[in-house]
């Protein structure tokens, strides 16, 4: 399918955008977003990165895009700072079209793209006021918001070392400085904590905590499962440039994964013990069929999907106390029931492991 | 503070560049003082002597001294070398290593903002070696006319006439296999061939009738005009002219190549 001028979905209000100048006579309920994309592609050469996606982003959201390598996150991101031209698709920006109107757009967004492109050799400070000089902020202003970034990401020491030495997780901490020098109203944020220690991530996760108390609207792209589960009011699951799934991370529990699940360790013989299982799990009924995506009703299986690990099998039921008490006859080192995450909305959707 | 207020210039970029210049300035300054001297003193004064001997202030030389009649063309070569050197890697790397310009493509700046930014912070550097250039020239007594001090300006002039096209070549790039190539095989012979260091009229005239064409050539006369005070107006109006239209039809080019590298 050709980028066609994409529409809006079915019962949604015509713009569903921003400026929307319809609103008294638009017959869908009206909804300011403040991103919304229909049909978004991004082609390059012959490679399709990202292949036609919609969403929206409300103000104030925290909204992540989660997905393995490679499915177009970053791309995306891209396209939404305005910094790579859509190849098809429709875009709006705080109500404004980026292929007229970027630098309006850009003048009100902050990025932290993937990849840091600070100047390794300027100081901490120096980074920060140049950057606040392309948007043409005067210096009175620069000086007095530099000093309250660097002590918002705990750089204030740092503020006239040159930034070549500097760690990964300080880099990354002033990067994240440089993008809200210009007190932006959307702040996206490429993989923002990756290659951070636990400290540091925590650090950074509490930062942009504050900033989401203060009403700053984020886009986050991230691997970490616990990352989107506390930062992201809704998010969607990306794969091979397509949306797969999209909820609250609450919503897409409950919609792709059962309650809990039981991981039950094995000698390193997942697999023989694997085919116990399923014997275990075929006793009441029909198999329980790996269907991909929406789970239907619970039934009385014991168990609903089975995903072998080399150390172990992971169960996902509805029924953890009935599947263990007839664990007892399958032989096995350990047995661990908990709740399901994020993580094997993860797996279940993408079939593969987020990290590779 | 209005949001609208934004509006995009080249001058907030170029604090960037100046920013950073400030960083390696001094070295920067010592190797346009000593580049002059090594050329001028073994190329003007060592190979200038026998020059000099052999051929007497010859007709050929327009009845300059061999110094007087070099040190104008290395002025405009030397511009030209350090243009290239400026639009080359450092054109490549704020695309692909220091990333600069990605960072700038974030803000409100636009690829030309971007572009015209570093253009001005290349003629910045040229012009500023060129007057250092000059400045030993005098030093050498190689400069006989107060009009010489135009002269860096006409060599930053013919410098950009190479840097802005190189720009918009090298951000075609994904690396740089192909620049030393490029220096060696293009930027060198023009180095060698426009009337730097002999008159172009001692060439075959099919040699002599490409060196016309090149931008150095023309760089060349107009400094040797300005430094030796010997010129025709009309002339000089023409090798400024075809500068000019060099520096702009580079210019109109990066924009092309800056803006599909930059959001592609
Ligand atoms: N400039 C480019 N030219 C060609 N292909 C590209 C370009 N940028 C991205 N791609 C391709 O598009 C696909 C999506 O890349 P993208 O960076 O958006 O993925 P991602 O989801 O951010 O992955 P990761 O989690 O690894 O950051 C990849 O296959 C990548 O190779
Ligand atoms: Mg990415």
């Amino acid at each position: 399918m050709q980028s066609e001028p994409a529409g809006p979905a079915a019962g949604v209000c015509c713009r569903s955008s921003y400026d929307c100048n319809r609103k008294a006579r638009c017959p869908y309920p009206h909804r300011v977003s403040l991103i919304a994309a229909w049909g978004l592609t991004k082609r390059f050469g012959d490679f399709t990165a990202v292949d036609g996606i919609d969403f929206e982003v409300q103000r104030g959201e925290v909204f992540g895009f989660l997905g393995p390598n490679g499915a177009g996150k970053s791309s995306t991101m891209r396209m939404i700072g305005c910094v790579s031209d859509p190849t098809g698709g429709a875009l709006r920006i705080l109500g404004m079209d980026p292929s007229r109107e970027g630098t309006r757009i850009r003048s009100r967004l902050g990025a932290v793209p993937q990849q840091d492109n600070l100047d390794e050799e300027l100081s901490v400070a120096e980074n920060l006021y140049v950057y606040g000089r392309y948007f043409d902020l005067p210096r009175s202003v620069l000086r007095a918001r530099i000093a309250e970034l660097l002590d918002f990401v705990q750089l204030t020491e740092r503020a006239d070392d040159q930034v070549e030495p500097l760690s990964g997780g300080m880099k990354r901490r002033l990067t994240i400085a440089r993008a809200l020098i210009s007190d932006p109203e959307v702040l996206l944020l490429d993989e923002p904590s990756t290659g951070l220690d636990p400290q540091a991530r925590h650090v950074v996760w509490e930062r942009l905590w504050t900033l989401k108390r203060r009403g700053v609207t984020q886009v986050l792209t991230t691997h970490y499962m616990d990352e989107a589960e506390q930062l992201c009011d809704r998010l969607v699951v990306m794969d091979r440039g397509k949306i797969v799934a999209e909820g609250s991370p609450r919503q897409l529990i409950e919609r792709y994964c059962t309650r809990e699940v039981v991981e039950v360790r094995t000698h390193g013989q997942a697999a023989a013990m694997a085919d116990a299982l399923r014997r275990l799990g075929e006793s009441p009924e029909a198999p329980a069929a790996d269907t991909p995506h929406e789970r239907g009703p619970s039934s009385d299986q014991l168990y609903e999907r089975a995903e072998e690990l080399p150390d172990r099998v992971l169960l996902y039921t509805d029924q953890s106390e009935r599947l263990m008490a007839q664990l007892g006859g399958v032989e096995h080192e350990s047995v661990l029931v908990r709740r399901s995450t994020l993580e094997d909305v993860f797996l279940h959707l993408t079939g593969r492991s987020l990290v590779d | 503070m209005g949001r609208a207020a934004v509006v995009p210039r080249p001058r907030l970029a170029i604090e960037y560049w100046l920013l950073a210049y400030r960083r390696r300035w001094k070295g920067s300054l010592l190797t346009s003082f000593l580049s002059p001297i090594l050329f001028l003193a073994a190329m003007g004064l060592g190979l200038g002597s026998l020059v000099d001997a052999e051929v007497g202030s010859g007709r050929d030389l327009g009845g300059l001294d061999y110094l007087d009649f070099l040190a104008p063309g290395l002025l405009a070569g030397n511009a030209m070398m350090l243009a290239v050197n400026e639009s080359t890697y450092p054109v490549l790397g704020g695309f692909k290593w220091y990333r600069t310009y990605m960072a700038m493509a974030a803000s409100p700046l636009r690829s030309r903002d971007i572009l015209l930014a570093h253009f001005a912070y290349m003629a910045f550097r040229v012009t500023l070696a060129s007057f250092v250039f000059l400045g030993v020239m005098a030093a050498f007594g190689a400069v006989s006319s107060p009009l010489a001090v135009l002269a860096p300006i006409c060599a930053a002039l013919c410098g950009m006439a190479f840097a802005t096209p190189t720009a918009a070549f090298v951000a075609t790039r994904t690396n740089g296999d192909n620049f030393s190539t490029y220096t060696r095989f293009v930027i060198m012979p023009m180095f060698l061939f426009s009337g730097i260091f002999y008159p172009v009229s001692q060439l075959p005239v099919v040699l002599e009738q490409i060196a016309w064409l090149t931008p150095v050539w023309h760089g060349v006369r107009l400094c040797r005009a300005l430094s030796t005070g010997s010129g025709v107006e009309w002339e000089l109006a023409g090798h400024l002219g075809y500068l000019v239209a060099l520096i702009l039809a580079g210019t109109l080019l990066a924009q092309q190549t800056f803006t599909r590298r930059l959001y592609e």
